[in-house]
């Protein structure tokens, strides 16, 4: 096609600048560590068994995800009820919740003393413990349940509802609905399903660092996390570092293999009508799945919440000024996420097809399996000889965090500036806008949404993360997850509730703020 | 004048041949089937597609280096002329100066051409607040404050009823008449061709013929444009 010949414009030099950063953070960091690590070292039994660990749980999370979200989206796919679109928007929210607030809410139910084991003892059953493996697993799946769900009740959404009429004029029962509407849709969507869920789980690291640990579960990140921290050997954690970009790589090759389905989110609200799962017992399992899940999500929340609240006002200064670090890294990493993002995003529409543009997409979703702990400890080498990494620690995090929530945000900027080019581009071109004008007065107000909204995923997500803060701070710059992990470690259950509380309730009104900033008087 | 010399442009089995010549200040429907190449025709005076071969000349000079917003050109789209984010008087001055940073002279310029279409004291409006009559009216007092001798219209104001439709046809004819500006306008109705232009170029399957006179290329269609016709 003979597209008007256009000269490298600002925004694709812009994007190439950021995208050679993102390449810099994710690959020159590993290159980093390598370049320190002395002698080759060979991979220890502890480290492969770290590797079996990680692959185990990640698939075992995925696996269980994934096989209980199919009955819980069926169920929701089939039910109108009150509460459904407030359930529905619940199962968002595991994303933006801090892992650190989750895994408190879970031990409140699931721990020691928690709800379930005193439960069991009325019973006279042994209790049971949260650590290892299951609790890994089941942390997982708190997190991840949320979003099987949603990915499944899209595909059964994407079923039209007069598919469903006509099934039902050729008499369809449940059985025969499952067998040709269902399984089908099933079989498209739950490899994708999986696949997402399994990478994610294979760099978790805030999870095994408060259920895991010891020899028997242990993850890469933690391995990695403990090799750097408290041994400082480097070069086990040079090779490990490789071991989990062999995973990462891994989980890219399964990604592209499997088509991983989209977030849309749209759309979800509506029930067709059905006519086949009228029987009670198709009712009464689908309102038993319903409230299942539902527990399962609100329980440890609402265990959260109603522990925090009384130790509030008691809060040590030293959470108070954790907050507000926290809160200053989360805002400065939302920004600066935008600022990558968006040069990242123009360069990748101007492109269009065509191998540079594939090089783009690439780089931008490079980080979903990146390591924020190799990105760290190889940002730790670097400046190490140049100034005190310790001192750097909350810009650092900040930057990392910003790089972190970077695929989300290409994900949905990219798509709504295509759209804005696509209707609006060829008028700003035939008025000659280019450069800053065009951003100033075509990218910026057109993609005022979505821009509030991945600013404040970016500021949430930034807000709650319990990673390469964990490498670099020392006890005068925690941020607030990492002030609430000492607390839980140090057994101080109260002030980690009141903390725990305090964090979920920032990270919520971060994103709150944002979102509402991006959809303001509409401005349409 | 407007020249098309021996313009080529093949995209994957589709190709368009144009060599011909307008008039300054002629009034030049384009008309033809869709799919036939109007709107790629208008593309390539644009410049928002480059020809295989064969040159856009406009009163001699090629066009080729030049990028869309610097041609000598003004565009009304089917749709999408007016960016919704900007009030009536900012989409009018993207016309004067695309960064908007207007002085004092331009935004009394803005005012004068709003006034002109007849949209005295609605600038300060998003499109939304407006109908699409108005909305059409804002297009042209762009086009107004612009003025380039070209003014390209791809299927205009398509949204719009037929009165209102030919009711904003006779205003940019009026407008045309005033600046002197040369009009090229792709219909798909033969009624507009009648209605507004002294000439019409017919576009079938990819071949641009060269501009002959309206009324007896109506009267006395050819076999091709008979068929279109019916």
């Amino acid at each position: 096609m003979a597209q008007r010949a256009q000269p490298l414009g600002a925004g694709i030099r812009a994007g190439a600048v950021v995208a050679a950063l993102v390449l810099l953070l994710t690959l020159g960091t590993l290159g980093a560590v390598f370049a320190r690590a002395e002698g080759v070292v060979a991979l220890g039994p502890g480290d492969w068994a770290a590797l079996r660990f990680t692959l185990v749980q990640a698939t075992l999370s995925a696996a269980f995800s994934v096989v209980l979200a199919i009955p819980v989206a069926r169920a929701l796919a089939r039910r109108a009820f009150f509460g459904r679109s407030a359930l529905v928007t619940l199962l968002g929210a595991p994303f933006i919740l801090p892992v650190i607030v989750a895994i408190l809410g879970l031990l409140a139910v699931f721990g020691r003393n928690g709800l379930l084991n005193q439960g069991l003892q009325i019973l006279g059953v042994a209790p049971l413990s949260i650590y290892g493996l299951q609790g890994v697993v089941l942390a997982h799946v708190f997190f991840n349940l949320p979003l099987a769900t949603r990915l499944i009740l899209q595909g059964w959404q994407s079923i039209p509802a007069e598919r469903f009429r006509l099934a039902a004029s050729l008499g369809f029962g449940a059985r025969d609905v499952n067998r040709w509407l269902e399984r089908p849709m099933l079989r498209t969507v739950l490899p994708g399903a999986f696949v997402v869920i399994f990478v994610v789980c294979l760099t978790s690291f805030a999870v095994a660092l408060t259920l895991g640990g010891g020899p028997g579960a242990t993850t890469v990140e933690l391995a990695i996390y403990q090799a750097f921290r408290f041994e400082f050997d480097l070069g086990r954690a040079a090779l490990l570092s490789l071991v989990q970009f062999a995973l990462s790589a891994l989980a890219a090759v399964l990604a592209v293999w499997v088509a991983v389905p989209a977030f849309g989110g749209a759309g979800l609200d509506r029930v067709p009508q059905r006519w086949d799962a009228g029987g009670l017992a198709c009712r009464s399992a689908d309102t038993l799945w319903i409230t299942l899940a539902a527990l399962f999500l609100i329980l440890p929340l609402w265990m959260v919440v109603a522990r925090g609240l009384p130790a509030i006002p008691q809060l040590p200064t030293s959470v108070l000024t954790a907050a507000i670090r926290s809160l200053l890294v989360a805002v400065s990493s939302a920004f600066l996420m935008l600022g990558l993002a968006l040069p990242l995003a123009i360069a990748r529409v101007q492109l269009g097809r065509g191998p540079a543009g594939a090089a783009l997409e690439v780089t931008g979703a490079l980080s979903i399996a990146a390591s924020p702990l190799v990105i760290g400890t190889g940002l730790f080498i670097v400046i190490f000889p140049l100034t005190d990494p310790v001192a750097l620690a909350l810009p650092v995090t900040a930057l990392v965090n910003a790089v972190m929530s970077l695929p989300f945000a290409m994900r949905v900027l990219v798509p709504a500036l295509r759209e804005a080019e696509a209707a609006y581009g060829r008028l700003a071109d035939s008025l000659g806008m280019s450069g800053l004008a065009r951003l100033r007065l075509l990218v910026l107000p057109r993609l005022r949404r979505p821009i509030g909204f991945a600013t404040g995923l970016a500021a949430a997500l930034s807000m709650g993360d319990l990673g390469v803060i964990a490498l670099f701070a020392d006890p005068a710059q925690a941020t607030l997850p990492l002030q609430l992990y000492r607390l839980m470690a140090a057994y101080q259950m109260d002030q980690a509730a009141g903390a725990a509380l305090l964090l979920l309730a920032l990270s919520l009104l971060l994103f709150w703020i944002f979102d509402r900033g991006g959809r303001g008087h509409a401005a349409t | 004048m407007l020249r098309l010399e021996a313009l080529h442009l093949t995209q994957g089995d589709y190709t368009l041949t144009a060599d011909l010549s307008i008039e300054s200040g002629a009034r030049v429907a384009v008309i033809g089937p869709s799919g036939a190449g109007k709107s790629t025709l208008l593309d390539l005076i644009a410049g928002f597609q480059m020809p295989d071969s064969g040159r856009v000349l406009w009163n001699g000079q090629d066009l080729a280096p030049i990028p869309p917003g610097a041609r000598p050109v003004s565009l009304i789209f089917q749709d999408n002329n007016l960016f919704p984010h900007l009030t009536v008087a900012q989409n009018v001055g993207l016309g004067l100066r695309p960064d908007l940073k207007l002085d004092a002279a331009a935004k009394k310029a803005v005012l004068r051409s709003l006034e002109r279409v007849g949209l005295a004291g609605l600038g300060g409006r998003k499109p939304a607040q407006l109908s699409g009559g108005q909305r059409g009216r804002v297009a042209l007092a762009r086009v107004l404050l612009r003025a380039r001798p070209l003014l390209l219209l791809d299927e205009p104001f398509a949204a719009l009823g037929p009165a209102l439709r030919s009711e904003m046809l006779m205003l940019v004819g009026d407008l045309a008449a005033e600046t002197g500006a040369t009009m090229l306008m792709v219909s798909h109705d033969p009624r507009d061709a009648a209605a507004m232009a002294d000439q019409t170029i017919t576009v079938f399957g990819g071949r641009v013929d060269p501009p002959r006179d309206t009324a007896t290329l109506l009267s006395d269609p050819p076999p091709a444009l008979r068929g279109y016709l019916g």
